[in-house]
């Protein structure tokens, strides 16, 4: 449908109405809960960041997740502590999503010496070895290559770890996209792709620029994999999806490819409007907020407002923590740049 | 005559192209409808039309091959590559494409494209909107690269790049499309307008390729540089009082050594300042040059003044970019030797 707009008419893409039956999905409630609490860490995280931003306090760019929870939140939750995640350069939700602690995370966005690598990464590059976080790529599509390489890693040590693999809509246009999905298929990888289509390659509606109408799920066939699409704003419906394709990666089936539609609630980046967005198109998928339309499945399935908001000051104190920690890092030595270029820990070519 | 930022300049000459050659079309990511990142492209569809000005996917190896191809078949296209650190799945188009063409089909084809891209630092971009990779296209035989520092140089230069009929690299500092950045980073930002190179004709006028600019006049020691630390040089002179004579190179290839030649023979010292690292950096290729042309006019080793030997730094930003003190630093050192 067309809906009148500032700068010209761009056909909006409406939300679906959300499958009724995914409150009946096989999923315990305990798990829900932490799905629950997952979204709100990141909700409440990237809301601290953009304020912090505001301050004038978070070095360089952002890109903020809000309004995606559900995807990060359901993969997330049905990885398992040794698998490996690779995430865009809108990576925090990835990012807290494998248990990284947020103090050093936020930390890392003010580039102070106790972020997550000390001030060397930045919002963009958020990495953790230990929990399995790959880094994040601010290069399009350049990590589901390396995915592959991950997945290939876990797959001759003879381990069932699997990878996962975020990506936006944009990244399948771009030649490392079809390369990494060919390889993966080849080789039965262990690795799954995830596709976040918000709907915006930056600031371009991905409609203008993709031959087909699902950027990823459409081109699944050509490397013999399965179309998948799911409502990105279902944490429920995400985390069948992902338990799924990740079970079948595990159990040596091989890479899977799964679309999940969701929408940015702000622009691509932080000064960024979205005026490019026709209004209608915002305003409907404001009302798909996955946070309060699970807030008020757990209340149907049971849960009461008490728990609910438990949750939701726990996860509060937990982003004030961390932003005393943030703020109270120094910022980084100027020398500490010129560590860990080389293998022997320093940056200098010559003898 | 208007004043103009350097995006503004840059927007202008794309116009100009596009008014005079029916066969200039422009391509880019979110280059179209959002009117670019840096707003270079801004207004320019909805003058020209969609067949001419047109938003491109995510696919950098996809854009320079296309425009190799519409080059070789009689159109001219100038395609952004949003940053310059997003352009290397394209190198391999630009390389052992764009840059042999002419040579390998004996000049029965060309690649008459204009490859426009924000380099450099100074937005705490970190390592991946930052970097200033002009060393790589100028060691390839067959591209020239351009490099402006100011939005009356950046529109002539562009117009002359895009009349070029060999493939040209237009490197944009992005710290500069504002206004001339002299890396006193807490200062509020000077604009353009009050420079007296803010100042642009509306119409068509050319830069030549190939042709440095003296942007101070001095006997000390000549400085070598280009983009946003032609500033530097500057304030860096300014504060140290040393009368520096500071050649903005414009083009670093082709090089005009004459005007290097001619400088560094009347004040026998010269410091080459870059923001890219420093290990094979295009300093390397200066001072090669210098020593080459003006041994014997030389009166102390020659300086260059860069980017750290590691990827640019998220951090330390401010460590890392060559600042008027550690330029300042540099001149004092050769005045002494």
């Amino acid at each position: 449908m067309q809906i009148p707009h500032e700068y010209g008419a761009h056909e909006a893409r409406l939300p679906e109405p959300v499958d009724p039956n995914m409150i009946n999905a096989p999923i315990p409630l305990g798990t829900r809960l932490d799905l629950y609490r997952l979204q709100q860490q990141m909700r409440q995280f990237e809301k601290r960041a953009y304020d912090l931003f505001l301050q004038n306090l978070v070095k360089g760019t952002s890109h903020l997740s809000i309004g995606m929870e559900a995807i990060a939140a359901g993969v997330g939750q049905a990885m398992r502590a040794d698998d490996y995640t690779f995430a865009t350069y809108r990576g925090h939700a990835h990012t807290l999503a494998r248990g990284v602690p947020m103090g050093p995370v936020l930390a890392e966005l003010l580039g102070r010496s106790n972020g997550l690598l000390a001030g060397k990464g930045g919002s963009m590059h958020l990495t953790s070895v230990e929990r399995g976080v790959m880094g994040s790529y601010a290069i399009i599509g350049a990590q589901l290559c390396i995915a592959c390489g991950s997945a290939w890693s876990a797959q001759f040590r003879g381990t069932d770890q699997i990878t996962v693999a975020f990506m936006g809509d944009g990244a399948t246009n771009i030649g490392a996209f079809h390369e990494a999905l060919n390889f993966a298929a080849v080789f039965r990888l262990p690795v799954v792709f995830v596709c976040e289509n918000n709907l915006y390659m930056e600031y371009t509606s991905i409609f203008d620029v993709t031959a087909v109408e699902h950027p990823a799920a459409d081109r699944a066939s050509a490397y013999g994999l399965d179309r998948i699409v799911v409502d990105g704003n279902d944490a429920d419906a995400v985390y069948m999806a992902a338990s799924s394709a990740i079970s079948k990666a595990r159990q040596g089936g091989g890479p899977s490819l799964i679309e999940a539609t969701t929408y940015r609630h702000g622009g691509h980046s932080r000064a960024d409007p979205g005026k490019y967005r026709p209004d209608g198109e915002v305003a409907a998928w404001l009302d798909r907020d996955p946070i309060p339309m699970y807030h008020q499945r757990l209340l149907t399935l049971g849960v009461s407002e008490a728990d609910l908001d438990q949750v939701q000051r726990d996860v509060a104190d937990e982003v004030e923590a961390a932003t005393v920690f943030a703020k109270g890092g120094a910022p980084p030595q100027a020398d500490t740049a010129l560590t860990d270029v080389w293998a022997d820990g320093g940056s200098s070519w010559r003898n | 005559m208007t004043t103009m930022a350097m995006n503004a300049a840059i927007r202008s000459a794309i116009d100009v192209m596009m008014e005079r050659d029916d066969n200039v079309v422009v391509f880019g990511e979110d280059i179209g409808y959002f009117g670019g990142v840096f707003r270079c492209t801004e207004g320019l569809q909805a003058k020209y039309g969609s067949e001419r000005v047109f938003d491109a996917p995510i696919a950098e190896g996809g854009i320079v091959g296309a425009a190799v191809g519409m080059g070789a078949y009689g159109l001219r296209p100038v395609i952004e590559i949003q940053f310059a650190d997003y352009v290397y799945p394209g190198l391999d188009q630009l390389i052992s494409e764009a840059a042999r063409l002419r040579y390998r089909s004996s000049a029965e084809f060309t690649a008459p494209l204009t490859v426009r891209m924000p380099c450099g630092g100074g937005i705490h971009g970190g390592q991946t909107h930052s970097q200033s990779p002009e060393s790589l296209f100028t060691h390839v035989c067959g591209l020239i690269t351009v490099i402006p520092s100011n939005p009356y140089d950046a529109k002539g230069l562009l117009i002359a790049s895009i009349e070029d009929d060999d493939p040209v690299i237009f490197l944009e500092p992005k710290r500069l499309y504002n206004g001339p950045f002299d890396g006193h980073h807490d200062k509020p930002v000077v604009p353009w307008a009050g420079h007296p190179l803010g100042e642009v004709p509306d119409g068509y006028y050319r830069v030549e390729l190939g042709s440095a600019a003296i942007r101070r006049p001095g006997d000390d020691l000549t400085v070598l540089a280009y983009g946003t630390m032609v500033y530097v040089a500057e304030a860096a002179a300014e504060e140290t009082g040393i009368d520096a004579e500071i050649i903005d190179l414009r083009t670093l290839l082709p090089l005009d050594t004459d005007t290097i030649e001619a400088s560094v023979a009347k004040t026998g010292r010269c410091v080459i300042v870059h923001e890219a690292t420093r290990t094979s950096g295009f300093g390397a290729e200066l001072s090669a040059t210098v020593q080459e042309l003006c041994f014997y006019h030389l009166e102390a080793p020659i300086e260059r003044v860069t980017g750290w030997d590691t990827p640019y730094p998220h951090a330390q930003e401010w460590d890392y970019f060559p600042g008027p003190a550690r330029v300042g630093a540099a001149y004092r050192r050769v005045i002494a030797a």
